[in-house]
């Protein structure tokens, strides 16, 4: 089984979010960046815990970044993926990201293709859909579990108010929710074994930028918080219901 | 030109989301709303009320598959000359919207928190720590709705219903099974929501947390550890690697406010906190606070619920 995942950079989940350049650009300065949770913690992982399971095959990563995208991408192959793809661009709409993803993925005859549910800077949800559409595949947004035996597989996805069990045939792509794994922290060998796993530099194609972020702004500053006597706990339900109007 | 909007309509009633969401296609003005929906749904011709002229209804298509969806929606988005698409965020909206977007070379608005200004669609980004405009240069248009985004209109009118006579295609997956999580509010459609976390102490306590969620209406949700320590179902967990809710009214009750936890609830549109630590840093972003013990505040919350109901 040949498996892609789609591995994003973020800021950190603590880093001080500020914008710079007129507000058009997330400020980066003293910021730690690190492998976005959902791609390291779930779609990475499950992705080797299937090829461990297989015995056989290989978990390729892919990722649309500049050169400062590398240690992370290191990172990923520390916790075990075999190889490593950068996309040399700046990434700045959805579209353009999975254009340049699928450009790169087609022809090579994944069998898997797990992205996260969503990065947690831009919080968008959609890279994954896309590259299934590009690449012609199924696609099961928020999957929480996933099973795969004999080119057939079994998932569970996070609807309204439940969990659904599907099944599909490979090829297939999907996105990665909580539960899909476990955490896996890089071990000593890994991040040795990592040295020297190839990572690929390729160059962007040329491809549409439908939209783009123009401008960032911090919502406005909460208004100071009420606060009430214990004793007088009951008040808390008569404010919320005549003051603030929500019950 | 014309504006068509996809949403999923299957259940009792309309889902306030997809009401949300016809609402805000017809509040773009960009020509006739033409609704889409799949499945078995019932009372479509009420959408007219929002703004629908005409649903077009694909009864064949049962489950959430991405290609058929994506399917219906480029032909019909074909047959009317859309030039806005709109979805809801959510799990199927999450499903179709992107695919539709790339099949259609369309730019995309995920998680739209309100009307435009033109080209430029507002949306939360860093789990609603910041705010992004975002412009769309492309002729067509995808834009997802964050639920609780914009009131439901109340218009007059009733929708024309037609049936989808194109060919979705073969499914690409097959739903095997649905396991509803327990019998209450889902959460995230939830209006009011009551959460707990570590400051409950164990599973054996949250008779209370329960009972004041049922007296508000509310659903119930708690903090990460309280999930990984199977004190509560995974589905409550809300936060930065949960569930991200934004109701009109979030009551947190022994939860620290880490800033994980905080991405999570943080759009909601009053938070009130009860923490016995003053210094806890929910209370930064409350609105209401009581500094307390929570075995002493619930009661008395409890009593104050049961008396505003038997009020109104
Ligand atoms: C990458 C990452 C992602 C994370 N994602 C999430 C997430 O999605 N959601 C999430 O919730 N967390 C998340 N966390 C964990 C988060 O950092 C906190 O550890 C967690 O939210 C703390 O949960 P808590 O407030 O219930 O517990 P604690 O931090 O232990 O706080 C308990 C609170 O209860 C109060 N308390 C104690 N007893 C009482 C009493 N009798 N009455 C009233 N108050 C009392 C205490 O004063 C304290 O403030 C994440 C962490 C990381 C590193
Ligand atoms: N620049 C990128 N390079 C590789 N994968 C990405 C990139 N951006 C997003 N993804 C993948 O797409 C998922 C959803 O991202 P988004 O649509 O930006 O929220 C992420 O969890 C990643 O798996």
């Amino acid at each position: 089984m040949k498996i892609l995942v789609l591995l994003s950079q973020v800021p950190d989940t603590t880093a001080r979010i500020a914008f710079t350049d007129g507000d058009t650009r997330f400020d980066g300065n003293g910021v730690t960046f690190i492998m976005n949770p959902y791609d390291e913690w779930y779609a990475l992982v499950r992705a080797l815990e299937l090829k461990e399971a297989a015995g056989s095959g290989s978990v390729t990563t892919v990722t649309v970044g500049g050169a400062d995208t590398e240690a992370t991408i290191r990172k990923g192959l520390a916790i075990g993926a075999d190889e490593a793809v950068r996309i040399d661009a700046q990434p700045t709409d959805a579209l353009q990201v999975a254009e340049l993803i699928a450009a790169y993925a087609k022809d090579k005859g994944f069998d898997l293709v797990l992205a996260g549910k969503e990065t947690i800077d831009h919080n968008s949800g959609v890279v994954g859909g896309m590259v299934a559409e590009l690449l012609g595949m199924p696609y099961v947004p928020l999957a929480s579990k996933l099973e795969v035996s004999n080119g057939l597989a079994t998932i569970e996805r996070d609807v309204p108010g439940g969990v659904e069990v599907v099944e599909a045939k490979l090829p297939l792509a999907l996105s990665a929710s909580k539960g899909m794994a476990e955490q896996r922290i890089p071990n000593m060998r890994g991040i040795m074994a990592a040295r020297t796993k190839p990572l690929t530099v390729v160059p962007a194609t040329s491809v549409p930028t439908p939209a783009a972020t123009v401008r960032f702004e911090m919502p406005p500053p909460k208004g100071a918080v009420k606060m009430i006597p214990a004793e007088e706990a009951g008040t808390l339900i008569e404010l919320l219901h005549s003051e603030a109007k929500v019950i | 030109m014309s504006t068509i909007v996809f949403i999923d309509t299957r259940g009792e009633k309309l889902p306030k989301a997809a009401q949300e969401a016809v609402t805000y296609a017809s509040q773009l003005n960009g020509g006739p709303v033409t609704a889409i929906t799949f499945g078995e749904a019932n009372g479509l011709e009420s959408l007219g009320a929002q703004g629908a002229r005409k649903v077009i209804v694909a009864r064949g298509v049962k489950a959430v598959d991405s290609q058929q969806l994506t399917k219906l929606v480029a032909d019909v988005a074909a047959a009317e000359s859309a030039s806005t698409i709109v979805f809801v965020h959510d799990a199927t909206g999450k499903a179709v919207a992107p695919r539709v977007a790339a099949r259609l070379q369309a730019g995309m608005v995920a998680g739209a928190t309100g009307m435009p200004e033109g080209n430029r669609f507002k949306r939360n980004v860093f789990s609603g720590k910041a705010r992004a405009y975002v412009e769309v240069s492309s002729p067509v248009k995808v834009v997802s709705l964050s639920p609780n985004s914009i009131p439901v209109a109340k218009g007059e009118g009733a929708a024309t219903i037609e049936d989808y006579t194109g060919d979705p295609g073969p499914a690409g997956i097959t739903v095997k099974e649905v396991r509803k999580a327990g019998t209450g509010i889902p959460l995230p459609e939830a209006e009011i929501v009551v959460s707990a976390g570590r400051g409950m102490k164990g599973p054996e306590n949250w008779g209370p947390v329960e009972e004041l969620a049922k007296e508000l209406g509310a659903a119930t949700a708690c903090s990460r550890p309280v999930a990984d320590m199977h004190w509560r179902p995974h589905h409550e967990h809300v936060g930065q690697t949960g569930v991200a809710i934004r109701p009109n009214c979030y009551i947190a009750i022994g939860i620290s406010g880490a800033i994980q936890h905080l991405a999570g609830v943080n759009q909601s549109k009053v938070i009130a906190v009860i923490n016995k630590d003053p210094e806890a840093p929910f209370f930064k972003a409350a609105d209401y606070g009581i500094v307390g013990d929570a075995f002493e505040v619930l009661p008395k919350l409890i009593e104050a619920a049961k008396k505003l109901n038997a009020e109104r």
